[in-house]
């Protein structure tokens, strides 16, 4: 039997992604018997220039891990998606931005500015000219250029068309295994492939997974995990730890609760909502209960007692950002004067 | 409405000067879209830049509506409500009142002036209250410009050139 070829690239993403795909035990042994490698820059030694060479669709899945950041993730997004048959968007940082989706709150300018010059250990610190690195330099010996940072972080499906979605940080063995499992059931009996678009994980909200007891309905008070013994047995949000629970996508076996820490959320949306952070929003705001005097309340009482949710973008959209309704921080021109506006 | 399809039609090209603010309006059926209609029949004069959108309560009002009407190019969303003590389901304006709480503060991280967003409570028998929170709202928009994710043309941001 002809062996497969796949491919696993880095965007912007930690490499933790790539880690887990080497951490998946002995089935990487049945992956060695059913595919090549065809490019994999954290494994392998393979050029750009041949993947450039290879014919179109020449790979038969890639697993394409990180954000799209910089012009350089973007090029190698779109060369592979020439050159592979499927395309698997690997990863939160792939399907929805992940942590490095949270630069979404600022610039590119701010980002560099900070890096650069502001940091307690930058030389240019009080420099008059800060220097900052180029995309293009010209030396003698020719041209060098590096990628351009972007403005916006982008998900993979932002620049090219993506077959399978695969979230988490990084996707638990569980779920690559069985990926794995179903790709080669597909090679070797020729069992089809799942619909296109599909996302390989729960159709099921976190909370179905978790097994921690729910009884209460409301809860007064928030508090941060270390502030708290939390009870093992308990729901978080009921112990008033806010936990991503409802609003994420099941399939990593609750994986944050069982070490007693709550759910941040990095599976993403469930399959019903678009928005992770709206629906937290709503989850959230839903058990938060003020008591009998809430009809008595104005709307300072309240903005105060919801107050306590200190960040509420960093907190509900920590690896969803590029792929909320929103997708980043806008600016306001600023309040028109009465005269200019009724013109 | 049954789903959380929110259109707002594309802005009319807009040199500053022509710019009319959009605005979505959810009512609540049980109080504030009687509210509405009383002004309606009334003949209550008012700015025409709003749509309604009828929910069964308040707290119908999905957050992802309210996001989906900023991203879809609405200038300004209000969502009214049955006074306190009076939402058909009891306690659904509560709800409402908690999460347009945090909605506001989650807006304004974004970049938004969180007074695009407004809550306001109009009973079955307040058409002129609706009226006045139709007038001062539109108002208040107008003061801050058009939507952020805006540009100069008026149409949405998909993707800036880097
Ligand atoms: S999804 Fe998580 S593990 Fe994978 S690259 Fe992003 S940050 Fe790293
Ligand atoms: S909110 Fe968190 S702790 Fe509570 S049931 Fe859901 S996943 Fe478990
Ligand atoms: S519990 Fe939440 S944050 Fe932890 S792995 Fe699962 S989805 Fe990710
Ligand atoms: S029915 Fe009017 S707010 Fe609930």
């Amino acid at each position: 039997m002809a062996k497969i070829k796949i491919a696993q690239y880095w965007g912007a993403g930690c490499g933790g992604c790539d880690v887990a795909m080497l951490d998946i035990d002995e089935k990487i042994l049945g992956v060695a018997e059913m595919a090549d490698i065809a490019f994999w820059p954290i494994a392998v030694d393979t050029k750009l220039s041949e993947v450039e060479a290879m014919p179109d669709g020449y790979i038969t899945a890639t697993f394409y891990n990180g954000a799209v950041r910089n012009s350089e993730n973007e090029h190698v997004a779109k060369l592979l998606r020439k050159k592979s048959a499927l395309i698997v968007s690997f990863g939160s940082c792939a399907c929805f931005g992940g942590i490095p989706g949270l630069a979404n709150i600022t610039t590119a300018k701010d980002v560099l500015e900070y890096v650069y010059t502001k940091t307690f250990s930058s030389d240019q610190k009080n420099a008059k000219e800060k220097v900052y690195p180029q995309t293009l330099t010209h030396t003698k010996d020719g041209d060098i250029d590096l990628p351009t940072l972007y403005d916006t972080v982008l998900t993979l499906d932002q620049v090219i068309d993506v077959d399978y979605y695969m979230p988490g940080c990084p996707p638990t063995t569980n779920l690559i295994n069985d990926f794995l499992g179903v790709v080669e059931k597909h090679v070797k009996e020729g069992v089809p492939l799942p619909p296109k678009g599909t996302v390989i994980a729960s159709q099921k909200t976190l909370c179905d997974e978790c097994k921690r007891k729910r009884e209460v309905k409301s809860i007064t008070e928030l508090h941060l995990p270390f502030e708290i013994d939390i009870d093992p047995d308990k729901c978080m949000i009921e112990q008033g730890v806010i936990c991503l629970g409802p609003a994420t996508r099941a399939g990593c076996g609750a994986k944050c609760l069982n070490a007693n820490q709550p759910c941040r959320g990095c599976m993403g949306p469930t399959a019903q909502v678009l928005d992770q952070g709206g629906s937290m929003l709503s989850a959230l705001a839903s058990v938060f209960k003020i008591g009998d005097k809430e009809s008595q309340m104005n709307e300072e009482d309240i903005l105060k007692i919801m107050s306590q949710v200190k960040d509420p973008l960093g907190t509900f959209y920590s690896y969803t950002l590029p792929k909320s309704i929103i997708k980043r921080v806008v600016k306001e021109r600023g309040p028109r004067k009465k005269e200019e506006a009724k013109a | 409405m049954t789903t959380t399809q929110v259109h707002v039609k594309e802005a009319e090209p807009a040199s500053e000067e022509e710019w009319q603010p959009k605005i979505v309006t959810f009512c609540c059926n049980w109080c504030s879209y009687a509210g509405a209609d009383l002004a309606g029949v009334s003949r209550l004069q008012m700015p025409t830049n709003f749509l309604v959108v009828r929910t069964m309560c308040s707290a119908r009002v999905d957050p992802e509506f309210v996001l989906r009407a900023f991203a879809k190019g609405a200038d300004g969303v209000l969502v009214l409500g049955c006074h306190p003590a009076d939402c058909h389901y009891i306690g659904g304006n509560y709800r409402t009142r908690r999460r347009i709480a945090l909605l506001r503060m989650l807006l304004e991280q974004y970049g938004f002036d969180p007074e695009r967003l407004k809550l306001e409570w109009v009973s079955a028998s307040e058409g002129p209250k609706f009226q006045k929170t139709i007038k001062d709202f539109t108002e208040k928009i107008r003061e801050l410009g058009p939507n952020p994710l805006k540009d100069e043309s008026g149409s949405i941001v998909e993707r800036k050139p880097e």
